[in-house]
């Protein structure tokens, strides 16, 4: 069955672009992550043009993150105080990303800045999960005994606004947490991404966040950020479709519910490998966009850049 | 205005001649106005052209040939060429085409090289490669050096002609024009679902032994309507509230997917 997208001026099969936001969902609610690294390439993949698959992208985020939060929160996974706190340095970090957004748009780089920010970001996250990782489950298998990581001090300890956060039963400096709130702001806008798959390694390994807090937390942040910057996509570039984001969130919404379930029965050393094998995978595919020689040299364009 | 430039030309060139020849020519097609709706997935629309002959012209030998053009909506357009630099791909040369069709499809009766000669194919743009090449100004290029460039203008207009076929949007069509009778001939004109809204002009020209005899012009309009019409125009006038109303969709699908699976 086809249907015609009005802002993106194509037509698309419905039944692909639901199957293809269910399983993205499902991947979205098991690991807490927005599903957009893995969304936007799809989408852009099928034709649709770049600025509306991000656009539209993020209102499928907002229905995401909606509905797993809502699940987290009414069985109390959720850090309220600690998922503020991401956001008030995010808000900050939106705008640096638009403005970095913005400027390589100018200079025409910004392609190559994706990919290469793609390859580096989820590269380098996804790599060290991935040995951190491995090594545990080696470690599992020789002597049984469980990782040592919680008897290691806490890092940041002797920054000053300690603030207690009853929930993940940690007492921590706001400052770091504020500056990954930025960071993965300037990431978001940047790279149109709600930036679940930096904020849950970033909270579970640097922070030592429960796993049992971290994915309804990052839930929270991901959809205060990404519903400012669907409003801003909707005032600025026009490039909603609001046709097409209702299939994604149909989509996604069914998939995020087993994804969540599925997410819980993961035993805590294979949730990270799973996730860090996904993030490392969607850099490997980047990486081999730019490495590989095109089938194509010659790409189209519409616009003045 | 080129090609208005060109048709004058034609006029001086074969004046003499069409006025004795004095064929008249007749041109209709099936629809005016392409409507998108949600189930839209492209649009095939049917010409006919009836070659009238007046009593008084001179019965002729040969045959007629037709060369049908239809031009959609003008933009800019521009071609990326990626080069290896060190180990990555990346764009380095690049070609700006200003007014250049987003839709462009050439049907002819026969092919080109027998209805007409190379001097008046090129000169009447009846290729896809010559319509393209009189839109590119030799010499007004970027990037790329000077001494090659009508070399380079060369690829690049041949890589915008092989992309916008790979997608539909340009079509080269040898013998789409059919003839049902001497006289009375049809085209199918396809729009694939990508092509952009706006107006489109179809120019049909009949040939008589490699000259160009009756030239004739029609329109149609590629138009959304109802629901799309309202959704696009929602979201470039409105689009405060279209945001709202998208955030507020997303905010109640979320909630409602969460109630429809609660378990606990």
């Amino acid at each position: 069955m086809q249907i015609y997208l009005p802002i993106a001026e194509m037509s698309v099969s419905v039944f692909l672009i639901f199957g293809m936001s269910a399983a993205v969902g499902f991947l979205s609610g098991m690991f807490g992550v927005g599903g957009g690294f893995l969304m936007t390439p799809l989408l852009v993949f099928l034709g649709i043009p770049a600025n509306v698959a991000v656009a539209s992208g993020s209102a499928q985020i907002v229905a995401t993150s909606m509905s797993g939060l809502l699940s987290h929160w009414r069985r109390k996974a959720v850090d309220t105080k600690l998922g503020l706190v991401l956001v008030a340095g995010g808000l900050f970090g939106t705008i640096i990303g638009v403005w970095l957004f913005n400027l390589l748009r100018r200079t025409g780089s910004f392609d190559l800045a994706l990919a290469l920010s793609y390859v580096v970001l989820l590269g380098s996250v996804g790599g060290l999960m991935l040995l951190e990782s491995i090594r545990a489950t080696i470690r599992s298998y020789r002597n049984k005994t469980p990782p040592a990581a919680t008897a290691k001090p806490p890092l940041f300890d002797n920054m000053p606004y300690k603030v207690n956060f009853e929930r993940s039963q940690i007492t921590i400096s706001a400052i770091p947490i504020a500056v990954l709130g930025m960071l993965i702001g300037i990431a978001g806008a940047f790279l149109g991404i709600g930036g679940g798959f930096l904020v849950v390694p970033a909270l579970l390994y640097f922070f030592r966040v429960p796993t049992s807090v971290v994915v309804g937390t990052s839930q929270l942040q991901i959809l205060l950020t990404i519903t400012i910057a669907t409003m801003l996509h909707a005032i600025t570039n026009q490039s909603v479709d609001i046709v097409l984001a209702i299939i994604l969130i149909a989509g996604s919404v069914i998939g995020t519910q087993f994804g969540t379930r599925a997410g819980q029965n993961l035993k805590g050393e294979h949730f990270r490998l799973l996730l860090a094998m996904l993030i490392f995978g969607v850099a490997l595919r980047f990486a081999y966009v730019i490495i590989a020689p095109p089938v194509d040299t010659f790409s189209i364009g519409v616009g003045t850049g | 205005m080129m090609q208005r430039l060109f048709f004058l030309v034609a006029l001086v060139l074969f004046g003499s001649s069409s006025m004795a020849r004095a064929e008249g020519l007749i041109v209709s097609i099936s629809s005016s106005r392409v409507l998108i709706n949600s189930s839209y997935v492209g649009a095939d629309l049917t010409l006919f052209g009836s070659i009238e002959r007046d009593g008084s012209s001179i019965s002729r030998s040969g045959t007629y040939d037709v060369h049908l053009r239809v031009v959609g909506p003008a933009g800019n357009v521009i071609v990326r060429e990626k080069e290896r630099v060190w180990f990555i791909w990346t764009n380095q040369n690049r070609r700006r085409f200003g007014e250049m069709p987003g839709y462009l499809a050439v049907h002819t009766s026969r092919p080109l090289a027998e209805i007409t000669s190379a001097p008046l194919r090129e000169r009447f743009q009846l290729s896809l490669m010559d319509f393209v090449a009189a839109r590119q100004p030799v010499g007004q290029s970027e990037g790329g050096p000077e001494g090659k460039d009508a070399v380079e203008t060369k690829r690049f207009n041949e890589a915008l002609i092989r992309l916008r076929q790979r997608d539909n949007l340009f079509q080269f069509v040898e013998r789409g024009v059919v003839f049902l009778s001497p006289t009375l001939f049809r085209a199918n004109i396809n729009l694939p679902s990508t092509s952009p809204i706006g107006n489109y002009e179809a120019t049909v020209t009949v040939y008589s032994e490699g000259a160009p005899v009756a030239t004739q012009r029609t329109d149609f309009e590629v138009v959304k309507v109802g629901f799309e019409s309202n959704v696009a125009l929602a979201a470039s006038q409105q689009s405060f509230y279209y945001g709202l109303a998208t955030l507020v969709i997303a905010f109640l699908l979320g909630w409602l997917a969460n109630f429809a699976f609660r378990r606990d």
